[in-house]
């Protein structure tokens, strides 16, 4: 599905990404780990089309970003962390001037439902929960029925109910076939989503498995937990159901 | 076309609508252009009243003949005359209270700025006046015919001024702000990590300029005939071709503004630095004319100016599209050239 090898790119004095080589295979969940200024965001804009590298070999879907733009804009979907979608604009309107954009993809109405947003059909961006707000710009991203996702960092800030939400989306399109890129400093996230993840620091992969064999790899005692973590416990009382906020 | 893109409508239409609906739902914005020209216009109206009715403000010096000369005075119809000391009279004629001071002495002193029209008038309606009580002899009187020229008010002659400007501060701000706007909330990276296309949103920006543009131009208009009785003597479509070509002309700088600006200060203060010339130049709120020839050149090459003109031309004397020919060839270089511009150094993240 992608492939990366040896990029380089420099913003001035200082080298974001060194050398970085990496594959992600169809049906794959690929965490890129690190902490901030690792370089994550960097590797994962040359890979999106947004940067151009200084140097090495960038392939995606078995095409390139020179020849085949057009392509492989109508293949990908594409979340930015950044982002923030017009405040103005109701979540139906965000979804249906997304969804213009491409040729082929779901109907704005599937869309909606996919997020668990159909309650919030009418609501302006500005009135919009964190979670809420993330999971729009999730659906943007999936309105063209991308081969491949990539996100950045798509549940920083949020609260826990709405962090499952989120992975629960992500795992719905998963299991139908799709492929996801995700950058995250989360170590939970990771572990709960990714079947492979790279860890990044000074722009170079420093450790590349599953979660399991990484933490394996360690070497370190592991508390076995058979009553779950804090987190399952907060879950259970708050409500694990998703619930809109 | 709703099976093909899943509910939704042309890329070109959505973004158009997006853009609609952010213009819509911000009060402000409507404000400035459909609320700011009427308020703009009522306030000008009765700020300046047509010259004519204005009485001519003349001040007598105070002392031992005052007396007489305000009597002669304040039989003339259209004087205003009032006694003022030393000091008064100084600080009247200063501040344009009255338009000449009369130290009646014999023969009398007049002292007034004689660059200033409206002086120069009062001098000479007073002193024939001053003569005639004085005795002189009038070999006849000429019989006045009073006519008024429909459209010949200050007021008549502003609107299409202030209806051209609407057309250029909307513009500009409209289109260099809402460019920002999604350059700062990177929603412009977003969109163009998608397959939209570029012109696309860029001719989207201007598509919905043009449907604002209809009412922000007859508003005015009509307030301006019903209300203030302005007479309209060119067609409505003569009316909208200028403002149409108009709206590309500033639509082309607005984007050119707006094209690697990162920030609202910064934006602002081009648009401000873009704008404040024109307002002053190109003959909104007085005549363009009266800078001197050295510059006008540079003011005739404006699009304020052009816009203005042209609008001058058409409603208040009819001419028709050939007539402004050359404003609108003028106008449409300022669509083009800045909006190639843009195009070339336009950051799109």
């Amino acid at each position: 599905m992608l492939t990366l090898t040896a990029l380089v790119k420099q913003f001035g004095a200082n080298r974001a990404v060194d050398g970085l080589s990496l594959s992600v295979g169809k049906g794959e969940v690929f965490g890129l780990l690190g902490p901030n200024g690792a370089g994550k965001t960097t590797t994962s804009e040359i890979l999106e089309g947004l940067l151009q590298p200084d140097a090495g070999d960038v392939e995606v879907l078995g095409l390139r970003w020179a020849s085949h733009e057009r392509a492989l804009r109508e293949r990908l979907g594409i979340q930015l962390q950044e982002t923030q979608l017009a405040d103005k604009l109701s979540v139906e309107e965000t979804l249906r001037l997304f969804r213009s954009f491409y040729a082929h993809g779901r109907e704005v109405s599937a869309l909606l439902g996919l997020v668990e947003l159909e309650g919030k059909r009418k609501s302006w961006v500005s009135q919009l929960s964190g979670g809420q707000k993330q999971r729009l710009s999730v659906a943007c991203a999936l309105a063209g029925a991308p081969d491949l996702l990539f996100l950045d960092e798509p549940t920083t800030g949020l609260d826990p109910q709405s962090r499952r939400q989120l992975w629960g989306v992500l795992e719905r399109f998963r299991a139908d076939g799709g492929t996801i890129l995700l950058t995250t400093h989360s170590m939970d996230e990771a572990e709960a989503l990714c079947n492979r993840v790279a860890i990044v620091d000074r722009g170079k992969v420093i450790a590349q498995g599953s979660p399991q064999d990484l933490i394996a790899s360690l070497g370190a005692p592991k508390v076995v937990t058979t009553q779950g973590t804090l987190e399952d416990v907060f879950m259970t009382l708050t409500g694990r159901h998703l619930r809109e906020e | 076309m709703r099976s093909s893109r899943g509910g939704a409508l042309h890329p070109l239409i959505e973004l158009t609508l997006a853009r609609l609906r952010e213009l819509i739902r911000e009060p402000e914005a409507l404000f400035w252009a459909f609320v700011f020209p009427i308020v703009m216009s009522v306030a000008m109206a009765v700020a300046f009243p047509s010259s004519g009715d204005r009485p001519v403000a003349v001040g007598v010096l105070a002392g031992p003949t005052a007396e007489t000369t305000m009597r002669v005075l304040a039989a003339v119809p259209g004087v205003d005359p009032r006694t003022l000391d030393e000091a008064g009279g100084l600080r009247a004629l200063r501040e344009g209270a009255v338009d000449l001071l009369v130290v009646p002495s014999d023969p009398p002193e007049y002292r007034f700025d004689p660059g200033r029209p409206e002086s120069r008038l009062a001098r000479l309606l007073v002193d024939e006046r001053l003569k005639g009580a004085a005795g002189r002899v009038e070999p006849w009187t000429a019989r006045d015919q009073p006519m008024t020229v429909p459209g010949s008010r200050y007021v008549d002659w502003l609107i299409p001024g202030l209806v051209g400007m609407g057309i250029m501060s909307t513009g500009v701000w409209g289109i260099a702000f809402s460019i920002v706007q999604a350059r700062t909330r990177k929603l412009l990276k977003r969109m163009v990590a998608s397959p939209m296309r570029k012109s696309q949103y860029l001719l989207a920006q201007v598509l919905a300029r043009m449907v604002f543009l209809v009412p922000e131009v007859a508003l005015p208009l009509v307030f301006g005939v019903y209300v203030l009785g302005m007479p309209i003597q060119g067609s409505v479509l003569a009316i909208l071709g200028v403002s149409v070509v108009g709206a590309l002309a500033f639509g082309g700088v607005g984007l050119l503004i707006g094209s690697r600006v990162k920030t609202f200060e910064a934006v602002s203060g081009l648009v401000n630095l873009v704008l404040l010339p024109m307002w002053i130049a190109s003959g909104v709120f007085f005549a363009a004319s009266k800078f001197p020839n050295a510059v006008q050149p540079l003011v005739q090459a404006l699009p304020l100016t052009a816009v203005v003109d042209a609008l001058r031309a058409v409603i208040l004397e009819g001419a028709p599209l050939s007539a402004v020919a050359g404003e609108l060839m003028l106008l449409a270089v300022w669509g083009v050239v800045p909006f190639l511009m843009a195009l070339r150094i336009f950051r799109w993240r």
